[in-house]
């Protein structure tokens, strides 16, 4: 066995132990992952080329591009989304994440019901709000036997129907850092706050709301920055008029086969989820309670 | 906490469950449903799934998605190990910056890994299939099996090691006989995830794969563009079914680390 002397050998190296575990990893990612996202970086600065691809030289026509309204409003229309996913996310998935927090017996059981979505197909939890959502699906045809609607109501491929998916598929990113951060509430404080006269309501606000702060903020970023970045969801369930920054990506490299103008978009978006990912990490360094600036 | 918990808290909760689960419980329902076009419920059968085990494509997109599964997720999970190790035992310069760094794949949307790859493999020739694929899904796994293993060891004790060391057992066997045994549950759920992880991507997979490597979900993408019928449910199922049961598996071994921790 030639490999546990040499590993012997280098284990007297500590360095180049470390460098030995460190390059595959590392490679795998530097080859593919940096490199494709720097390759892109430079398509999104070469003029188009004829049969798609780029042509050699410099040039900033694509990112002025998009200053044109009718790609602000798609921009627009991405941010809106995001947004009222992780508004709409933040009010329903709160008071879950207190209702665990305070559950002793079925904790456990709630918890894995919040992250089975989490890990389960993305691709088949949208077509299951197919299934729901469109002319003849099983909503529709409940209401039409109950005789509440006359005709199928238009629920897919509208805006309504992304944000469904939406929330439906980032629901859980903001569930479980308000429980982690609402489990580690020392309930002391709130008995501090009930025998100096708070009540329930007040004692809410001014305690636990504020201690739950940095989970709250941690899973506003983490439901805002996939959503910003979905691509399935409005294609699924959107349609041809719901396009979102995804879509237009998407669409740049295969139908529209401009390149460059996709990879301008691509870093767009990339820079969009940058900020807010530096917000995140800006949140997470302060240290629980303290107030954010 | 002494106050019992508000009802109305427990009503909203009910039906936040609600949404997240109903949605593909219907699903997996009307996947034993008689009739073919509409979604009214006319009888029990297994007629979808014996179709299913009839169709070549299925069987195939099937195959196509074990290996590329089985494969990547013995790469990420070996690659991504060896990195944790280095994080929790080894001191070099960087090293916070490194694990900063990890966490850009696993922020960076989909849609651009993919179609960076696409931009990558295209750029320099590499026809697209299977092998692409592989490499695609090594790529985004790294990551969330270094976050798995790196939290095992670094809630680990590490006086055994030491121990282990003093009494005369050089790195190589310190290794082996203590600190893997003691991270081998945190290995094999970074595995778990990076296997469902695998199994479940559409959006990457859609930009790296080429003729005849169609994956299961992208086969499913397929089929519902074309037309919703019951065998979307079946195949739906299916895919249902193996990650609920490997998430459940990642689950009980996070379970009995945190026994034999505590």
């Amino acid at each position: 066995m030639i490999r546990r002397p040499l590993l012997r050998r280098l284990a007297r190296r500590p360095g180049a132990l470390a460098a030995l575990q460190l390059a595959p990893g590392t490679g795998w990612l530097l080859l593919f992952f940096l490199v494709p996202i720097l390759i892109m970086l430079a398509y999104s600065v070469m003029p188009r080329g004829e049969y798609g691809g780029v042509t050699a030289g410099l040039t900033l026509e694509h990112y002025r591009r998009f200053f044109d309204p009718l790609y602000l409003r798609v921009v627009g229309r991405t941010f809106a989304l995001a947004g009222a996913c992780t508004v709409l996310s933040i009010v329903m998935g709160y008071p879950v994440a207190y209702v665990i927090a305070r559950s002793r017996r079925w904790k456990h059981v709630l918890l894995f019901l919040v992250v089975l979505p989490f890990w389960t197909s993305f691709l088949v939890r949208t077509y299951a709000m197919i299934f729901l959502l469109r002319d003849g699906g099983l909503i529709n045809t409940w209401l039409l036997h109950l005789g509440l609607i006359h005709r199928p109501l238009t629920m897919l491929y509208t805006p309504g129907a992304v944000l469904t998916g939406l929330v439906y598929g980032f629901l859980p990113f903001v569930i479980l850092p308000v429980y982690a951060s609402l489990a580690r509430l020392d309930p002391a404080l709130l008995e501090a706050a009930e025998s100096l006269g708070a009540r329930p309501w007040a004692a809410f606000r001014r305690v636990t709301l504020p201690l739950s702060l940095p989970g709250l903020i941690a899973g506003s970023l983490l439901v805002f920055i996939p959503a910003l970045g979905s691509f399935l969801t409005p294609d699924l369930l959107g349609g041809a008029r719901q396009l979102m920054l995804g879509n237009l990506i998407e669409n740049q490299f295969t139908t529209a086969r401009n390149w460059p103008f996709g990879a301008a978009a691509s870093f767009i978006l990339m820079a969009a989820v940058l900020v807010a990912l530096l917000v995140y990490l800006r949140t997470q360094d302060r240290a629980p309670g303290e107030e954010p600036g | 906490m002494a106050r019992a918990t508000p009802r109305p808290l427990m009503g909203i909760t009910a039906l936040v469950y609600l949404f997240l689960h109903v949605p593909a419980l219907v699903l997996v329902a009307f996947s034993f449903n008689r009739s073919r076009f509409s979604v009214e419920w006319t009888g029990f059968t297994l007629e979808w799934y014996r179709r299913l085990a009839e169709r070549g494509d299925i069987l195939r997109a099937l195959r196509a998605s074990l290996i590329v599964g089985l494969s990547s997720t013995v790469i990420s999970t070996v690659l991504g190990t060896l990195i944790a190790l280095a994080l929790a035992r080894r001191r070099f310069h960087g090293r916070r910056l490194y694990e900063g760094a990890l966490y850009l794949p696993i922020v960076t949307p989909e849609i651009v890994v993919g179609i960076s790859l696409l931009v990558l493999f295209a750029a320099v020739g590499v026809p697209l299939g299977l092998a692409t694929i592989t490499i695609a899904h090594v790529a985004f796994s790294i990551s969330f099996v270094v976050v798995v293993v790196l939290a095992r060891l670094r809630g680990m004790d590490r006086s055994l090691e030491e121990a282990a060391m003093s009494l005369g057992a050089d790195e190589w066997s310190a290794f082996r006989r203590v600190t893997l045994p003691q991270i081998w549950p945190a290995v094999v759920a970074g595995g778990l995830l990076a296997f469902t992880l695998s199994f479940d991507d559409f959006v990457i997979t859609f930009f790296v794969s080429g003729v005849g490597s169609t994956t299961l979900p992208l086969l499913v993408y397929a089929m519902v563009r074309r037309s919703i019928e019951p065998t979307v449910n079946a195949v739906s199922t299916l895919i249902l079914l193996v990650t609920t049961v490997t998430i459940f598996l990642t689950d009980r071994l996070g379970r009995a680390r945190r026994g034999r921790t505590a």
